[in-house]
């Protein structure tokens, strides 16, 4: 029991001003130094055998002198990490709108799955007699896609969703040599609205790309796209629902006509998640799509990976697909690993199988949803992108009134015009708020982009406060309190970051300061 | 659903409400533009939702199918390699703030990847021997991949030329992608001995070789010579490595001449995950930093002068390049690279060497012990923690043998290189985590199959 005698219990008067801390840390924000400004050259938190290498068949390629690490005692570690752990946002801090990347909750469930010995404890070589669980699961995920998306074919090996569109894009490459248009069919049409990735997949491997207008309403239009179809094109990569968070409404049309140039039409599949259990990609005649199982299927983005990329296939190009796949004879699965003779296969696109890992929290994460939880997802994604909009469209302006959101909501800076604040700057007021920031200046059609995705996981209440925020923010912008916008954010562990002075020289590691008897010669 | 799902929070009442709002009769309205006939009216074909508990019965049947490394002795590895993990990096990567964040986009809340992804780089430099490293690639294979295409952006050349000690994996993966680019590469033959000629491939066309160290098949390369040979031609020395420990005690690509490096990075701090997800290592000379692909973390200062950390040098990435970007990459391997800085970091300068040591230590054992088995020869000079076994018979079928009598006890060369008439090959990987018993029971167990 606490004694109060003498103790004052009171809040006190706070004073207008914080006084500096000797330490520089606010409470529970603690500066932590870097790993090299602490730890030691000696020092290790890992209790290992230290044995004497006697005669050693290293070939006379020892390693002579110091790596230059250091070490930190297992205490010290986990202070570390936590302390920085603690400078960073994430879904479980709060409302993360990051448009295209489908910041949804993470059950920790998927996490337990993940870490069982049979799946994170098996290596990729060891015999498939001794690995047939872990093929099955390859195998049912598999299932669950082709099911969801209305195709009769997967490929699982792609590590994330620009490796998916590349294994995507050499499947049509593939397709196109052996009927024997390499030479000629050259073109990738890509629209304007599509994400960087796209374009960048397509020049990597060869193809010539040439861009589709969008229109003003934020869709693409069969029109434009008949305009530059030609014996060229080798096919488009349109994003559906797109960049814009519209759905195409001439999808249909769009791949009927890409089909009859003789092209194939490869699907974005990032914004997949509005769209799950709704509508299946197969039935609107893709022939490839990458799904981001990091987005849709909630395998957590760890900061930036690691994601996984499988790939759906139309029956037209499922004969390319890549190594390994998976074959069932005699009550066994096999994992095919290379060509046999008349496969059609195009290579390989990574070392093993790829991300088993989480394939393992996709797979739990459906069956946990389950066909109707993964349709009401979908659902509820959709709506709560449309209560925001709905929320916001008298302050903020829309670009594309004319069609309902999907799973994300657009808005551009036409309502900032002569308030002196721009899209960054609002961003950054958001921090302070205590939400991360929604897709900034993307897509790159509309000026100074908002671009909002609240996902499913949000409460109505989150989704009501959030809302009430940024209608707060929004008319302190027009009022003109330019100050709390331009230098935002206040409250974040760092005030706004120098960008270009990183680029300008660039440091990219840490390196040891001069002595300073040296320095002082 | 006649239950709320419990990732959902919206009730019916909610949706109601915020239907009402705005201003629809239904969700469907909202998916107008979706053709009509294309909108599916019931639930896909697919089992409806469960429990935590049913998930997880079903789940762990399946990985009770599978045989765990840490269940039986295990000598498996040719890329992948089992290595103790202290508890520590498994709890500290599943820190919520890591965990569930994202790509560093907005730097004043995300410093706590900022700053461990430049830790992580300056490991990566150090351990590597080079003047930069990246945030990360996918994994070995493809890091090997975007390693050519960036020799051949730098040299203005497009020929690549294979070490036959490459893994073959890791082969494929760039043959596929210099295919697809239309770009030229040689492979030199299966090179068990490491005793190919890879200088004489060099010509005036080729950007680089591409040469692994230790080798597929274990041996260890000197890389200097190559590295004369290849920059007296104007080609670039890429160094590939799958097992990261090795650079604890052998000497570092950099300082054998290479010019990119690039390395699986999962033997520290990750797990076998049958395969994947892992993360790859990617290092380089300085003045080539600008044709690097993947992301970079460099520092600078906020508004108050303070030091910080931002994602930089963005110019070359494809979502501002786009077409004309160094690669396509966008998310990498960042929870991944964060196991594996934490675990470096608990190792130090003294932990990786002592660690190195020990896995050296254990394979010259088992290597001494295997020179005792009737019908077996090992073919390796060097090695680090890793060899190629001869045997009598097809190792496919002596691996399965083995299997069934409880011991994991390596990849046939058959299965990486089918084609190659090299069945009678078997790769054997011994760390730390095996012990004298097993290593017994490897030689026992080879000794009846190879009998029987």
């Amino acid at each position: 029991m606490l004694n109060n005698q003498g103790r004052p219990t009171a809040a006190g008067n706070a004073e207008p001003a914080a006084p500096e801390t000797f330490t520089g840390n606010k409470a529970l924000q603690v500066e932590e130094a870097l790993l090299f400004e602490i730890g030691r050259v000696d020092v290790t938190g890992v209790d290992i055998e230290d044995v004497e290498l006697g005669a050693n068949r290293l070939g006379g390629l020892a390693r002579k002198g110091d790596i230059g690490l250091v070490g930190l005692s297992e205490p010290e570690t986990m202070r570390h990490y936590v302390r920085l752990s603690q400078k960073n946002y994430g879904i479980d801090t709060g409302l993360f709108p990051l448009g295209s990347c489908t910041m949804k909750h993470n059950p920790r469930l998927n996490e337990k799955m993940a870490r069982l010995a049979g799946f994170a404890d098996v290596h990729p070589l060891q015999p498939q007699s001794s690995v047939q669980g872990a093929i099955a699961l390859m195998q049912e995920l598999a299932r669950y896609l082709m099911v969801l998306t209305g195709t009769r074919a997967v490929t699982l090996s792609p590590k994330a969703g620009a490796h998916g569109e590349l294994a995507g894009m050499m499947a049509i490459k593939a397709a196109i040599e052996a009927k024997g248009e390499a030479a000629t069919r050259k073109t990738v049409l890509v629209p304007e609205s599509a994400h960087g990735t796209n374009p960048a997949t397509a020049a990597l491997i060869g193809f010539e790309v040439k861009t589709v207008p969008a229109q003003k309403d934020g869709t693409v239009h069969v029109e434009d796209v008949k305009a530059l179809l030609g014996p060229d094109v080798a096919a488009i990569m349109l994003t559906n629902p797109n960049t814009c968070g519209i759905f195409e409404p001439q999808v249909v049309e769009i791949a009927a006509a890409i089909h009859d140039a003789g092209g194939y039409f490869y699907c974005d599949g990032a914004n997949f998640n509005a769209i799950v259990g709704k509508a299946r990609p197969g039935d609107l005649g893709i022939d490839a799509m990458h799904i981001n199982l990091h987005k849709t299927f909630s395998t957590p983005h760890g900061g930036g990976g690691p994601g996984a990329g499988p790939v759906v296939l139309s029956d037209r190009l499922a004969p390319f697909a890549p190594l390994p796949f998976i074959r069932e004879a005699d009550g066994k699965l096999e994992l095919v690993e290379a060509k046999g003779e008349g496969d059609q296969a195009f290579g390989r696109v990574t070392a093993f199988h790829g991300q088993m890992g989480m394939f393992v929290r996709a797979l739990t994460y459906m069956l946990s949803h389950g066909s109707d939880g993964m349709k009401q997802a979908s659902e509820d994604a959709v709506l709560s992108a449309n209560y925001i909009r709905a929320g916001l469209s008298d302050l903020m302006s829309v670009p594309f009134p004319d069609h309902p959101s999907m799973h994300e909501a657009l808005f551009d800076d036409a309502w900032l015009k002569d308030t002196g604040v721009t899209t960054l700057d609002f961003a950054k007021a958001m921090i302070d708020e205590g939400y991360h920031p929604m897709t900034m200046y993307f897509p790159l059609v509309v000026h100074g982009a908002m671009l909002i995705e609240p996902t499913e996981s949000e409460s109505r209440a989150s989704l009501d406060l959030f809302i009430m925020s940024l209608r707060d923010l929004a008319m302190r912008a027009k009022r003109g309190e330019t100050e709390r916008f331009a230098n935002a954010p206040f409250h974040a562990p760092r005030r706004r970051l120098d960008e270009t002075r990183a680029a300008r020289n660039p440091i990219l590691k840490w390196t040891p300061r001069e002595p300073v008897a040296k320095a002082a010669e | 659903m006649e239950r709320d799902m419990r990732y959902l929070p919206l009730s019916s009442d909610d949706r109601a409400a915020m239907l009402a709002k705005v201003g629809v009769k239904d969700v469907d309205a909202l998916f107008a533009d979706i053709p009509a006939d294309k909108l599916l009216t019931a639930p896909v074909d697919l089992p409806r939702a469960k429990g935590e508990l049913e998930v997880e019965r079903i789940l762990s049947r399946m990985a009770g199918r599978n045989v765990s490394a840490s269940s039986v002795p295990f000598f498996v590895g040719a890329g992948a390699y089992k290595h103790h993990v202290p508890a520590t990096v498994d709890h500290l990567i599943q820190r919520s703030e890591f965990l569930t964040s994202y790509t560093p986009y907005q730097p004043e809340i995300a410093q706590g990847t900022l700053q461990y992804l430049f830790e992580f780089q300056t490991q990566v430099a150090a351990l590597t021997g080079m003047e930069v490293a990246n945030a990360s690639m996918y994994d070995g294979s493809t890091g090997a991949g975007e390693a050519v295409l960036m020799a051949h952006r730098i040299t203005k050349r497009r020929k690549a030329v294979l070490s036959g000690g490459l893994h073959p994996h890791y082969a494929e993966v760039i043959r596929t992608l210099s295919h697809m680019a239309s770009d030229e590469v040689v492979t030199a033959a299966p090179d068990v001995g490491a005793t190919e000629d890879l200088a004489a491939l060099i010509d005036n066309d080729t950007s680089c070789i591409v040469v692994q160290n230790p080798d597929v098949f274990g041996n260890i390369r000197d890389l200097r010579p190559l590295a004369a040979a290849a920059q007296a031609k104007g080609a670039l020395l890429i160094a590939v490595f799958t097992e990261a420990v090795s650079l604890g005690l052998i000497e570092s690509p950099g300082a054998m001449g290479a010019d990119i490096v690039v390395g699986e990075g999962q033997s520290i701090g990750n797990s076998l995950n049958f395969g994947g997800p892992y993360v790859g290592l990617f290092a380089a000379k300085a003045k080539y930093l600008r044709q690097m692909p993947g992301r970079l973390c460099g520092e600078t200062v906020d508004a108050e002068g303070k030091r910080g950390f931002v994602l930089t040098l963005s110019t070359r990435e494809q979502h501002i390049r786009r077409e004309k970007a160094t690669s396509n990459i966008c998310t990498n391997s960042g929870l991944c690279a964060l196991a594996f800085t934490i675990h470096m970091t608990l190792l130090g300068e003294a932990g990786i060497k002592k660690l190195a040591r020990l896995n050296h230590a254990n394979a010259v054992k088992l290597a001494d012990a295997l020179v005792q088995v009737k019908d077996v020869e090992v073919l390796n000079a060097s090695f680090f923690n890793e060899f190629t076994l001869k045997l009598s018979r097809n190792a496919r079928d002596v691996v399965e043998a083995m299997a069934e009598k409880g011991v994991l006890g390596g990849v046939p060369v058959s299965r990486l290189l089918p084609d190659a008439g090299l069945d009678d090959l078997l790769i054997v990987a011994n760390t730390e985590i095996n012990t004298e018993e097993d290593r017994a029971a490897f030689v026992q167990v080879l000794h009846d199959v190879l009998g029987a």
